[in-house]
């Protein structure tokens, strides 16, 4: 028929309108999902999926729903990897180099392959940010990493092991907690709700009438 | 470039009015055109497309009609499947939903000390909590007040919220965020720690805050991380069926599908939260959603069929700015934060025909107007679209605010081969949100006893619309809230007895009395968008 591509979902071949997305391309076919589908969307890295190209050597990785299925694609969903999450107090550690090594020490043993970068769904540099990471800079790791989904691909591909989602996670965590200014104003705004200095405010809004209230809100002026 | 040529031209007019446009400030309507307009344009003044209901609580209510078949439906088990009496899980708080209402009502409630379990359908973090992109409301600038917010979300919903749902929602704005802080979630902030703060539709004072485009996912991801760091059980590809009940009507647990084995479970627990999120996966209407793939009611369902009454199930919230084009990614989210940035909507002719930040129902139903009256949208393979000039947000801000300040959607199009830095991008309103939803005290409870309910399951903090940024909030305001509440009701309370699902057989009594044939099994659990093989007519 035209207009119809030959997918191989894990390796068996199916025929598919062209256009759709390799999530999408799999309902065609008949799945009904649970595994591998999430947002659908591109941001909760349930759908990581590997493919290589009939007659290509490279292999691939991309999220299914965000990636459109093509002609001869040989597609292996990746609907779950095991990552090593540490267990840690966010209030008990400190952001020094010294966490990544008692708590991801074989980020230490990266070889420098960059399979991790190759493999990334998000088009990060993920040899990158797990550098920043040895080195204890925990903020360009969190900048570096900032659009990481976790559907662990890198993390297949790592010839070291490592859990370079969880890593980053923590290097976020960290950044914003310890790391990033503190913010004044928003310290000083919660005191004072606490103090009860907008108990009074609020109630008068609460209180006033409907007809009262559409005048206010209609009138009200609009910051620029 | 756009691959169909006939894009690329149209866009010329977009381009050819930029400067001109950029510098416009359009008018705001007034609140007489505003209510015209939703009453003509908008989808939930469609009468044809709701049912009264014919049974429980809600019992001569309007409401959507693809949620009423559910609603009415016939459950999923008979009380014979399940033994009651030795339950596989026994918990103080049963948490139902990994999303952020119910991730952060597992952390406050671990803080509490008490028990508390979570049961997902999915994975914890798989939830629309993880698809928000915008931000997150709170008044936390010397110029703005909670009583601000509240007038601007009270306004905003229609004068139809209840007030003191709503008062908790802005009073502890601040104070949600100062704890999302402290759990190290990384807000945009300038070097001195003032918060990045902008305008949502409908806000007075910029009190939007942010996490890039990703602020959702950002929220979600530390949420989780937390939950899993207290060890708190999380119990996932396990749907909740049925609430169950003690020998007092009080909620006592749920009863438990394992998603692959469909094996059924029992968790017996003092105390029930129930976070299951929206609806977008119902499909309202035709349209698109912009939702999780488990976005499907199921916990009005589980509320309703044991009592529990809902608020406002009539009102839903359409984005206006869902992708229309590509195909691929029809009705995903188009972030209300490309307006804020400075991105207006445009017509074919490359006119603006509305004030880029009036609220969603409003936007919604004026890009629905232009696409239908007025004929003025450009025409695509999922039906009429608006432009919304995303180069513009560069014009007025300069190189590189885009891939700095919205880079989820510069990679979104980026994929399909439009640069939204400078091409502008074809939008329509997409289901986004449920209005409506499980009526609760401001403790967090239902109509039930030991019965809590938080996060997007939850009608009536927001009234009949909700502004942007204040449905991530209503997430960790009241997951919060619903996790302490519930937590200390649980210290009260002794192991229930007596359990029972004698409401299943009542309920379902009740429907065929009233003549209905309860056709579908609910919860729905996840939409069916597989093919069907063997009766499709493509298939030869």
């Amino acid at each position: 028929m035209e207009n119809m591509i030959n997918v191989y979902l894990f390796g068996k071949r199916y025929q598919v309108p062209k256009g759709l997305t390799i999530l999408t391309a799999m309902e065609y076919a008949g799945y009904q999902l649970v595994r591998g589908v999430g947002c659908r969307n591109g941001f909760c890295g349930a759908c990581a999926t590997i493919y290589r190209i009939k007659g290509q050597q490279e292999l691939h990785a991309c999220l299914a729903c965000q990636t459109e299925a093509e002609e001869g694609m040989y597609v292996a969903t990746l609907p779950f990897f095991p990552l090593v999450k540490k267990i840690y107090s966010i209030e008990e550690i400190k952001p020094d180099q010294q966490i990544m090594m008692q708590l991801y020490p074989e980020i230490y043993s990266c070889v420098g392959c960059n399979a991790c970068t190759k493999a990334c769904t998000q088009g990060l540099n993920v040899m990158q940010y797990i550098a920043y990471a040895q080195r204890g800079e925990f903020d360009k790791c969190a900048e570096e990493s900032f659009d990481c989904v976790m559907c662990g691909v890198c993390s297949s591909r790592c010839p070291a092991g490592i859990s370079h989602p969880q890593v980053a996670m923590l290097a976020r965590r960290l950044n914003g907690k310890y790391i990033e200014p503190e913010c004044r104003h928003l310290a000083d705004r919660v005191d004072e709700i606490n103090n009860g200095q907008y108990d009074k405010l609020i109630e008068d809004v609460m209180n006033k009438p409907v007809e009262e209230l559409k005048e206010l809100y209609n009138c009200r002026e609009i910051e620029k | 470039m756009y691959r169909i040529d006939r894009y690329n031209e149209l866009a010329k007019a977009v381009a050819a009015k930029r400067e001109e446009n950029a510098k416009l400030e359009p008018r705001r309507m007034t609140a007489e055109e505003k209510d015209t307009l939703l009453t003509q344009f908008h989808p939930d003044y469609k009468q044809g497309e709701f049912t009264v209901l014919s049974v429980g609580a809600n019992k001569g209510e309007k409401v959507p009609t693809q949620l009423a078949a559910l609603l009415q439906g016939h459950s999923r088990i008979k009380a014979e499947d399940v033994d009651l009496t030795s339950p596989d899980y026994d918990t103080d708080v049963l948490i139902i939903g990994g999303g952020g209402a119910g991730a952060s009502a597992a952390i406050e409630a671990d803080k509490a000390g008490v028990k508390a379990m979570i049961v997902t359908k999915l994975r914890i973090g798989d939830a629309n909590t993880m698809m928000a992109e915008g931000g997150i409301q709170a008044a936390d600038k010397p110029n703005d007040s909670p009583a601000q917010h509240y007038l601007d979300a009270f306004g905003g919903g229609h004068f139809a919220a209840k007030p003191e749902l709503l008062k908790k929602l802005v009073m502890k704005a601040p104070e949600a965020i100062k704890w999302l802080n402290e759990l190290g979630v990384e807000f945009d902030k300038t070097p001195d720690g003032t918060m990045v703060t902008t305008h949502g539709g409908g806000t007075s004072r910029k009190r939007m805050h942010a996490a890039k485009d990703y602020s959702g996912a950002e929220i979600m991801r530390t949420l989780r991380d937390e939950v899993l760091n207290r060890q708190i059980p999380v119990i996932d590809f396990t749907a909740a069926v049925e609430i169950i009940l003690d020998k007092n009507g009080n909620a006592a647990g749920a009863v438990l599908m394992n998603m692959e084995t469909k094996e059924l479970l029992v968790a017996r627990a003092k105390t029930v939260i129930i976070a299951t999120g929206g609806a977008g996966r119902l499909h309202y209407q035709g349209f698109p959603t912009s939702n999780h793939y488990g976005a499907t009611a199921d916990g009005l369902i589980l509320g309703y069929r044991v009592g529990a009454k809902l608020m406002y199930a009539d009102t839903l919230q359409y984005h206006p700015t869902g992708a229309a084009y590509p195909d691929q990614i029809f009705g995903a989210l188009v972030t209300e934060k490309v307006r804020s940035l400075g991105a207006k909507l445009v017509n074919i002719d490359g006119d603006v025909f509305m004030h880029p930040l009036e609220t969603r129902d409003v936007t919604a139903a004026s890009i629905i107007r232009e696409c239908t009256e007025r004929g003025k949208g450009i025409e695509t393979t999922n039906g009429s679209a608006v432009w919304l000039d995303t180069p513009m947000i560069e014009l007025k801000n300069g190189e590189g605010t885009i891939e700095k300040r919205i880079p989820a959607m510069l990679r979104m199009f980026g994929k399909y081969g439009i640069d939204i830095r400078k091409e502008p991008i074809l939008v329509y309103p997409t289901l986004h949100y449920q209005n409506g939803g499980l009526d609760i005290t401001p403790d967090g409870m239902t109509g039930v006893e030991n019965l809590f309910a938080a996060g997007e399951v939850v009608g009536g903090i927001h009234g009949r619309n909700r502004l942007m940024g204040n449905s991530l909030l209503d997430v960790i305001v009241f997951g919060r809230n619903a996790g302490i509440y519930a937590s200390a009701k649980a210290k009260e309370t002794v192991t229930p007895e007596g359990l029972t699902l004698d409401h299943i057989a009542k309920f379902s009594e009740e429907v065929k009395a009233a003549g209905l044939g309860a056709e579908t099994a609910s919860p729905m659990l996840l939409p069916k968008y597989a093919r069907d093989v063997n009766n499709s007519q493509e298939n030869r």
